[in-house]
């Protein structure tokens, strides 16, 4: 087979080995983290800025869209490329170009796996702070993308905090920066809004983030309960008390249940629910923190208390936490993630009504999530194999983040809007709202040829996007 | 010299010879050559006996049943769906890491295998050969999984659905897997005839000549080749070696089938550090081949009757434990069960196989190191074999025993758990892919600063002297249990006391 004018001009972008065109291999890009799937017309895999550069030229001159994707992990359907198009992959885009350890900055590709820019710093006693739990695969570009959370980010922010600047290939393709080292630069701040825009506002090539010192020392503790009641009073308590503790994470009995499974972390597989509590900083006063942490739960009928001895153990009560979403695996064929914000306050609450969700779907639904700050990540489980469950799935998943609206929260913590909350963004925002950040969109890509399909409910529900037809592209 | 040379050719050219035969006629030649050792060492036959699922004996090498034949089912489908497509397997990934596409990921590959299942695409998709063979089955991908995914048995399931290309590519496997590794006399050619290639300065001819470079393949074979140590023609292994000091166990050893030949020192090695351990060894020499690669490049059914036999000639030696230096045959010893799952004589048999098998590294830390007395002074890094870290989970054991040896200074190097690209024969058919994951690999040890390169796996080894060779950087590469031994004072010499042989 003869590739399309159009794909002979990304091979003359990036050369053959970086462009894949043949069905077999786009069918290995229709899928992300998510329950989404479409497939793409090409898959280019750029090692430079100007090569992205010059592809997004070349998509404007043909009226083709573009989808930037990262590793893959997302689970909002955000690299999908549901209107086909080019995806950029940027995983071959992944140095660290710089650390500055004076200023504590390092300069990224887009392409970094998050876990390894904390592995490259490491040894200069520094990490990047946004831990979302796919950090193991996730990429920084993909963590800037959504602006991504983590169970860290409770005490130390979420991605937009953490990033000072960005490299972008705007829509237009031309290449632009957008911030820079210092922490506060006058005029607008576009690294703000860029940060969390999903790749519909242009594709970043170079982030430079903020670097921190790795703690002094910390310590981390597993709360169990007989009641999600008495884990969530826990949290409102520690919290209510002026801790902030680095990270509160709950699990509930179903996934407490698929954990201890994978990877025997030592959480009971019995209790409704348990808290994995970190505190860290400088040594002193940690004990008197995690004391005080300690007989919160204990007012509260914890049923059992454990503060990891070393970093070993420590080690071990994270990774049940951090391989949750994927030890779901082992109890469902198929889970899809909600992920909302709701006021701490209101979390008991908000879990009955889910699980009542559940009851009235007729789905298990297991609970995982940065209680911290209220981020919920329930996990519908669900078989795709059996007709008409997923479509089942999609409007409990629905139902639930009009649970979080309705309970004055907001509809993404950290995993973005992309396709699948797309059309629950009128129920959030107001007209007037929405209008703004799509004269944004607007001014910025004008074509809409930047991922679309995200963020913004299809257009003719709510407010026209202003793009060009997307049939007849001719390739 | 002259006579050297001549010597050599002719051993090259009989045991090709002796390969090509045996292979036409059906294995003819091995059962031959085998009933008369058996009758030499008399009594207790020897070689493998292969069995049908029946457990009567069958001659001859089980049938790749042609394509199409059978409409394709995947074999364990119901595996595929406990893949969540979460993607936190990809960065652990070899190859993933070269080619950086999804056809080449573990979740990729998964769902290929899916679309496969599903009838979306035909195992005979060359694509879909490819990725397949692509992937060298290290299973790093099942360490990284949340989700419990059982990557091996798929990729291997994968295999065994994907008809042959060609008569010969099938010829070549089946001959080579199936039917020399389970042959002593076979691999007693292939052993001395490399000796004498080497000792002969053939060797030397050969490389700086370059006279096998029209033939890739062949010509990649011969720059693997390691440096073969020991007298030309092997003395066997004693069958039994008695334990020093208060007996703590009486082991079986299963000796291994290629590694045997190029790693006599790491075998006797073994023995050594087992006995010095208070145990009692058993060689027994009827054992066979383990079936790993067999299993690995998809053909089930002749690893199934290799293991059958190893469970017959294993269950007689009364063993606690039944031993392994190779963490690939290690890795199989333990699939045993769930490879004979369905076979109803041999079922439970094999369950309590596979509870007995044991790496030597494994064993050693479980009945606790006796404290080796001699330093041994190396600065030495640990490569984790992929079926010691991955396939049986064994991480920390290795490295306890060798920071026991006195003087040894042990420096981890980045990503030691990632493969060398050595992967069974991997390096032979992917040559290239091969290649760069050895890069990756090499940096890392080199930067270590190490003067030593340990590795639990004979496979690994050979790589990684390749490796080494093919950069000149001078580094002794060995077994750990090569530097247990030398911290144990032994000197090769095994003490056998004769015997029943179990
Ligand atoms: C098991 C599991 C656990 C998870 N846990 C968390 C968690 O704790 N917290 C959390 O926040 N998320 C979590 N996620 C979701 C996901 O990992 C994050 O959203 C992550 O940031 C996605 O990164 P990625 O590299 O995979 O990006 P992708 O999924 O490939 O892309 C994500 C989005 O970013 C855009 N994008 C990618 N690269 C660029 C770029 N260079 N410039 C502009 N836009 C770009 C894409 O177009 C897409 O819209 C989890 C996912 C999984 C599977
Ligand atoms: S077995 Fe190794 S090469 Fe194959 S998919 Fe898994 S990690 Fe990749
Ligand atoms: S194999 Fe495991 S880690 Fe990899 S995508 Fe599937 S579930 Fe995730």
């Amino acid at each position: 087979m003869q590739p399309s004018r159009f794909v002979q001009e990304l091979i003359d972008i990036v050369g053959e080995r970086n462009v894949l065109w043949d069905d077999y291999d786009l069918r290995l890009y229709e899928y992300d983290g998510s329950v989404d799937r479409a497939l793409p017309q090409a898959v280019v895999l750029p090692e430079s800025a100007e090569q992205v550069a010059e592809i997004v030229k070349l998509c404007n001159r043909a009226s083709v869209p573009y989808t930037a994707r990262g590793g893959g992990t997302g689970l909002s359907g955000g690299s999908i490329p549901v209107a086909g198009g080019v995806l950029i992959t940027l995983v071959k885009m992944n140095r660290v170009l710089e650390v500055d350890l004076e200023n504590l900055r390092a300069v990224v590709e887009p392409g970094l796996v998050n876990l390894q820019l904390s592995e490259a710093v490491a040894g200069n006693g520094l990490y990047y702070v946004p831990d979302p739990s796919s950090q193991k695969a996730c990429t920084i570009g993909g963590n800037v993308g959504e602006n991504s959370g983590g169970p860290h980010t409770l005490l130390y922010g979420v991605t937009t905090n953490h990033v000072l600047g960005v490299e972008v290939v705007m829509p237009d393709g031309e290449l632009v920066e957008f911030g820079g080292k210092a922490l506060d630069l006058p005029g607008y701040d576009l690294t703000g809004a860029f940060v969390g825009s999903e790749g519909t506002l242009g594709i970043a090539t170079k982030i430079t983030v903020r670097l921190v010192p790795l703690p002094e020392d910390v310590r981390t503790l597993l709360a169990v309960f007989n009641t999600v009641d008495d884990a969530s009073a826990t949290v409102s308590e520690v919290i209510g008390k002026g801790i902030i503790p680095a990270a509160i994470e709950m699990l509930d009995q179903m996934a407490l249940q698929a954990v201890e499974a994978s990877v025997h972390a030592g959480y009971p597989e019995d209790a409704a629910a348990v808290l994995l509590i970190e505190v860290d900083g400088l040594r002193d006063g940690l004990d008197e923190q995690a004391q005080a942490i300690r007989d919160i739960a204990e007012a509260h009928n914890a049923r059992s208390l454990r503060i990891a001895k070393d970093a070993k153990e420590r080690e071990l009560l994270w990774s049940g936490r951090k391989g949750a979403f994927g030890a779901i695996g082992r109890i469902s064929p198929e889970y899809y993630v909600v992920d909302g914000v709701v006021p701490r306050t209101k979390l008991p609450e908000v879990l009955e009504a889910i699980a009542e969700v559940g009851r009235q779907y007729d789905l298990r639904i297991a609970n995982v999530f940065h209680a911290g700050d209220g981020n919920l990540h329930p996990l519908v489980l669900f078989d795709g194999a059996i007709p008409g469950e997923l479509e089942r799935t999609k409007e409990a998943g629905a139902e639930i983040m009009r649970i979080c609206i309705r309970a004055g929260g907001v509809l993404s913590g950290e995993h973005g809007i992309g396709m699948e909350k797309a059309e629950l963004m009128g129920e959030l925002f107001s007209d007037h709202d929405m209008e703004v950040m799509l004269k944004l969109k607007a001014a910025l890509d004008p074509e809409g040829l930047a991922n679309p399909g995200k963020i913004f409910p299809t257009p003719g529900r709510c407010v026209e996007i202003p793009r060009r037809p997307l049939a007849g592209i001719g390739w | 010299m002259k006579l050297n040379r001549v010597v050599a050719w002719a051993a090259l050219v009989i045991g090709a010879i002796a390969l090509v035969a045996d292979y036409v006629y059906d294995g003819l030649l091995r059962r031959s050559l085998r009933r008369l050792l058996a009758a030499v060492r008399g009594g207790e036959e020897a070689g493998g006996v292969q069995r049908g699922p029946d457990g009567q004996p069958v001659s001859g090498i089980t049938e790749v049943p042609e394509s199409g034949e059978t409409p394709v089912a995947f074999p364990d489908a119901e595996l595929i769906r406990s893949c969540v497509h979460c993607g936190l397997c990809l960065p652990f990934c070899p190859t993933y890491n070269v080619l950086g596409v999804e056809m080449d990921s573990p979740r990729g590959r998964i769902y290929q295998m899916k679309l496969v299942a599903e009838g979306k695409i035909s195992p005979d998709n060359p694509h879909f050969y490819k990725h397949i063979y692509q992937c060298l089955d290290c299973r790093a991908c099942e360490t990284a999984c949340p989700s419990g995914v059982q990557y091996g048995r798929l990729v291997e399931a994968a295999r065994s659905i994907i008809p042959p290309r060609s008569n010969v590519e099938q010829a070549a496997r089946r001959a080579i897997l199936a039917g020399a590794l389970n042959s002593d006399p076979i691999l007693s050619v292939i052993g001395v005839g490399s000796r004498l290639y080497q000792r002969s300065g053939l060797q030397k001819l050969v490389r700086s000549t370059g006279i096998l470079r029209p033939i890739p393949r062949l010509n990649r074979m011969e720059s693997m080749l390691p440096h073969l140590e020991g007298s030309l023609i092997l003395e066997p292994l004693p069958p039994v070696v008695r334990a020093q000091g208060e007996r703590r166990a009486r082991v079986a050893f299963l000796s291994g089938c290629i590694a045997a030949q190029f790693f006599p020192q790491t075998n006797r090695s073994t023995i050594a550090v087992l006995a010095a351990n208070g145990c009692d060894v058993l060689t027994p020499p009827a054992q066979g081949c383990c079936g790993a690669l067999q299993n690995h490049s998809g053909d089930r059914e002749t690893a199934k009757n290799f293991a059958r036999h190893n469970i017959d000639v294993f269950e007689r030696t009364g063993a606690d434990y039944y031993v392994s230096n190779a963490a690939g045959c290690g890795s199989m010893l333990k699939e045993y069960g769930e490879l004979l799952a369905d076979d109803p004589l041999y079922a439970e048999r094999a369950e309590a196989f596979s509870e007995k098998a044991r790496d030597i590294t494994e064993l050693l830390a479980e009945l606790g190191l006796r404290p080796p007395t001699h330093e041994v002074s190396a600065r030495a890094t640990y490569q984790d074999a992929c079926h010691l870290r991955h396939g049986q989970k064994i991480k920390n054991p290795p490295r306890e025993l060798l920071a026991a040896i006195p003087g040894l200074e042990l420096v981890e190097m980045a990503r030691s758990e990632w493969c060398c690209g050595s992967a069974g024969i991997y390096n032979v058919t992917q040559p290239e892919l091969s290649e760069s994951i050895l890069d990756m690999k090499m940096e890392n040890v080199i930067a270590t600063g190490a003067d030593t390169i340990l590795a639990a796996n004979p496979g690994c080894l050979i790589q990684l002297q390749h490796g080494l060779r093919d950069r000149g950087v001078h580094m002794r590469a060995a077994h750990p249990v090569d530097l247990l031994a030398e911290a144990y004072g032994a000197d090769g010499h095994l003490d056998s006391n004769g015997g029943d042989g179990g």
